[in-house]
């Protein structure tokens, strides 16, 4: 029993050391795991299935980016989750807990604390003024051209950073864990998510998602029941051995080396705060439900999954530093995961669990990056609104194919790379690019265009130069001596700059459009509040 | 409601109501209140983190490994959740009547 659960736990954790970065950079190629291959094809032909039926039902564009808008509350609850819980913040949260101890508690709350946010102050407008995109809301009576294009550019710079990150850890994964070599996992993977994307759009991503959830919590409640048998059920008994045995010791506890200063550790918890508010693909999802009602549900279903989600992962990082960290026959020369052989099918489901995760949030990120080159630039920017749904769809999905390509080919370019720097910076720009033109224009009845693109495109530069200058990149990737910006995390600095640049530059603006800006505010605030004339279900 | 003018009636219509300022003002007072309540807590905890990390890892009682973090953020998780339900009994019950009230007085006037 104990055996099978040092391998389970250590199934999380070896991938998960890739993602933490300083532990272990590159995995060791495994032997092929026939166990969990077989558990992965169960997962992929049951996806392909949903995907068969799911291209049947995509017909207009509203099926592709919203799956015709009549998703439940429950099941977009469930797909949120599915699709906040990224591998990387996964393998990469529970990496954290058992290298760092609380650090990645305080890391886990931060992810969390912005729902309740973006519930009070966000879901209800969302739904009621978007239709397909976020941007939808930011130009609803700001110039289409211009807002949709920073808008479009901000998103697809998002989703690529995100993209690539989760495309580095899906190979590293598969590597470890199924034998494959690195880029036929990457091709593996890039190829489902294309055709997952194109031909079942949202409904297929939808269902991927809450599949994937559903195994998710299944798998996770799993091993920390049964790491916690190991300690009967004692928080206080696990914790004792955990501290008595970690390196750290009794550091364990207190706030380390990841919060080293008060200004990383604010301006931490503001861009994550904040930056899941400003994710794409997140707040598409919003616009899948029926109504106001069925969005706030969804956040709320789906704040509670990840909320537990989250405490299961501590008691997994926890539990794993005495059931792995004592074990030494995992610790071959410094390197975790030298010895997983075969493995029992508690591996192979767990493999599995990982897998989808990856799937799951790499579809939901191409979808969101396709919607934004079909939606807002090909049918708004370049035909300004006179393509048909035909053509809308047809570049919607040359456009997933397109990021399938590009994030294969920048997985392979990255692959020796820790790109743990790219959910930072993910975040970081949703927080700042994103986030305040998004809140200001449903919130601030000042705001005009050029308000809202000057402050947009300054917090994307701003969140941009300060992740290339920080330590992460300018020192580690590119190798220089001295950081010239010395935190890792830019949102203190970059969300208040394009707070400020809006304001002032709308405020100096006192153009025709300016005025007519400000004056269309009003109609938009009565939909906004009571969702009269919003975007409807379609009607199957 | 085909026609923008037609929408824009009914905008108007709406923004008259009495009623309609009531659901504004009490909905958004609530959000903004479980909103500060929210932000102030985690703001709160991020700056002990920030400046006086030591608190953090005190623990609750003698030889007991529940610190005053771990309670504080176990806290948050459970008590953020408890205020999004909150909401959402709310601003689904009653709120959502006002609305519905609201938009349905407004489209009644303009056929």
């Amino acid at each position: 029993m104990l055996a099978r659960l040092n391998i389970a736990l250590l199934g999380l954790l070896a991938p998960a050391m890739s993602f933490a970065g300083d532990a272990i950079s590159a995995t060791e190629k495994q032997p092929l795991n026939l166990h969990a291959i077989g558990m992965f094809v169960l997962f992929v032909s049951m996806t392909l299935g949903i995907t068969y039926w799911a291209a049947g039902r995509t017909k207009s564009a509203s099926d592709f980016y919203t799956a015709g808008g009549g998703i439940t509350g429950f099941q977009n609850g469930l797909a949120i989750a599915g699709d906040y819980m990224s591998a990387a913040t996964l393998l990469g949260l529970t990496a954290l807990v058992y290298t760092k101890g609380v650090d990645g508690y305080i890391y886990m709350i931060a992810f969390f604390a912005g729902w309740p946010i973006i519930l009070f102050l966000m879901a209800e407008r969302l739904r009621n003024l978007g239709k397909f995109t976020f941007a939808d809301i930011t130009s609803y009576r700001l110039n289409q051209g211009k807002v949709r294009t920073m808008a479009a550019v901000s998103s697809l710079t998002v989703v690529c950073f995100y993209l690539v990150a989760q495309m580095v850890g899906a190979g590293q994964l598969i590597k470890l864990l199924f034998g494959l070599d690195y880029n036929i996992a990457l091709f593996v993977v890039g190829a489902l998510m294309m055709v997952y994307v194109t031909f079942g759009g949202m409904v297929a991503t939808t269902w991927v998602q809450i599949i994937k959830a559903c195994m998710l919590l299944a798998g996770g409640t799993l091993v920390a029941v049964l790491a916690m048998s190991q300690f009967g059920f004692s928080f206080e008994k696990m914790m004792g051995q955990a501290v008595s045995l970690h390196s750290l010791g009794e550091k364990l506890l207190f706030p380390g080396s990841l919060l080293p200063d008060p200004i990383t550790a604010l301006s931490l918890g503001l861009g994550l705060m904040f930056g899941t508010a400003g994710l794409p693909h997140i707040l598409m999802r919003f616009f899948t439900v029926t109504n106001a009602k069925e969005a706030r549900k969804s956040v709320l279903y789906a704040s509670g999954f990840v909320a537990y989600f989250f405490n299961v992962i501590l008691l997994m990082g926890f539990a794993a530093i005495i059931i792995v960290g004592q074990n030494p026959e995992f610790f071959e020369g410094g390197k975790i995961g030298g010895k997983i052989v075969g493995g029992g099918n508690m591996i192979a489901f767990l493999s599995a669990v990982a897998f989808a995760t990856i799937l799951a949030v790499v579809s939901g990120l191409a979808l969101a990056g396709a919607a934004a080159i079909s939606h807002d630039i090909y049918a708004r920017v370049i035909r300004k609104g006179k393509a048909t749904e035909t053509e809308e769809l047809r570049v919607s999905r040359f456009a997933s194919v397109g990021l399938g390509l590009v994030a294969i080919v920048l997985g392979i370019a990255f692959e020796k790379m820790n790109v743990a720097f790219m959910v930072a910076l993910a975040f970081g720009i949703a927080a700042s690019a994103n986030f305040p033109v998004l809140i200001l224009s449903m919130y601030w009845k000042g705001l005009t265009t050029r308000g809202a693109i000057a402050g947009g495109y300054a917090g994307l530069v701003a969140a941009v130069l300060l992740v290339l200058f920080s330590k992460s990149v300018w020192v580690t990737v590119l190798g220089n001596a001295q950081a010239l910006f010395p935190y890792d995390q830019p949102a203190l600095f970059s969300m208040p700059l394009a707070f400020l640049v809006t304001f002032i530059v709308s405020k100096l603006d006192n153009s025709a459009e300016a005025q007519a800006e400000r004056a269309a505010f009003d109609d938009q605030y009565v939909r906004a509040q009571t969702g009269f004339g919003a975007a409807e279900a379609s009607s199957h | 409601m085909s026609s923008t003018s037609n929408q824009s009636a009914v905008y108007a219509r709406i923004r008259k109501n009495p009623r309609f300022s009531e659901l504004v003002s009490k909905r958004q007072g609530f959000a903004t209140l479980l909103s500060v309540i929210v932000l102030t807590i985690f703001y709160g905890f991020f700056m002990v983190v920030a400046f006086n990390p030591n608190l953090i890892g005190q623990r609750l009682s003698e030889g007991s490994y529940v610190t005053v973090g771990i309670a504080a953020e176990l806290f948050m998780f459970i008590f953020f959740w408890v205020l999004t339900a909150v909401y959402v009994k709310r601003a689904n019950g009653e709120f959502d009547a006002i609305t519905e009230e609201v938009v349905r007085d407004a489209a009644k006037g303009v056929k």
